[in-house]
């Protein structure tokens, strides 16, 4: 006939499922993968037995206390003026050291921000002091 | 006539290049795709502005910290004295050195116990020094 002119038997490998094959492998991968990336504040403990010795005029002392309260330079400070305050110290001195000590009571929350207004700051120079009992 | 005349002008659209496509999708996924080593514990996070990004989850450990004063590493939950050996033989691991650590403590921990993690984190020294204080952002 004229209409069947194709060759029928023909080895062919079914393609048509395919596309649902690779689709059913994407939506695997879509599932499995965990978009969000972890964000926070980055910082660089100090080495073990490297103390060094830094000139008083070049360290900024901040203490947070146990309920909260931060001291900056001997002068209570509010939290959100830490930003501020420590830009302007960059301003008077390029070499500062921000030396964040807390007490062992001290809430966590009230240390991030503490690190969070530094950074605000663009602070490069932080330091951890071990914490007063 | 015959045959029917099967209209010339396809409004088909083109489906051979979609499982290209999908492929392309899938290989995307297949390479970013980091799966969950551990799930960690129920944390609440501090808010901070100031957020980097963290260049990825591989190579990276993750501490956790709850308002039980629990630490957990691994999936598993550890004494703060033993941290430094886990987390030395992560920095040692000749295949996948750890980069950094990530730690996840809950906003009303109190600093003894992070300072406590920081001196392990010391103890164990090299990359264990690069910390990363998870946070959430800030919304104001």
């Amino acid at each position: 006939m004229l209409l069947d002119k194709k060759k029928k038997n023909k080895a062919e490998i079914p393609t048509s499922s395919l596309a649902d094959i690779a689709f059913l492998l994407l939506i695997f991968f879509l599932v499995t993968t965990t978009i969000d990336t972890d964000k926070g504040l980055q910082l660089v403990l100090p080495e073990k037995g490297q103390e060094q010795k830094v000139r008083s005029q070049n360290i900024a002392n901040i203490l947070v206390n146990e309920s909260g309260l931060v001291m900056m330079d001997e002068e209570a400070i509010e939290l959100r003026l830490i930003a501020e305050k420590a830009r302007q110290m960059i301003r008077e001195n390029d070499n500062i050291i921000f030396s964040v000590k807390t007490m062992r009571g001290t809430k966590y929350e009230v240390y991030v921000d503490v690190l969070d207004q530094l950074k605000q700051a663009n602070a490069k120079r932080i330091s951890i002091a071990e914490p007063e009992a | 006539m015959k045959f029917k005349m099967k209209s010339k002008v396809g409004t088909e659209i083109p489906q051979a290049s979609l499982p290209d496509i999908v492929f392309m999708l899938i290989i995307f996924f297949m390479v970013s795709t980091v799966f969950k080593e551990s799930s960690g514990l129920a944390v609440i996070l501090p808010d901070a502005q100031k957020i980097e990004k963290l260049q990825g989850k591989r190579d990276v450990a993750t501490i956790w910290a709850d308002k039980q004063n629990r630490v957990s590493l691994d999936d598993k939950i550890v004494e703060i004295s033993q941290i430094r050996h886990l987390i030395y033989t992560k920095v040692a691991d000749p295949l996948h050195p750890m980069k950094l650590v990530s730690l996840r403590v809950d906003k009303d921990v109190d600093m003894g116990l992070v300072t406590d993690i920081h001196e392990e984190l010391r103890a164990a020294g090299g990359t264990a020094l690069n910390v990363n204080y998870s946070t959430r952002t800030a919304a104001d």
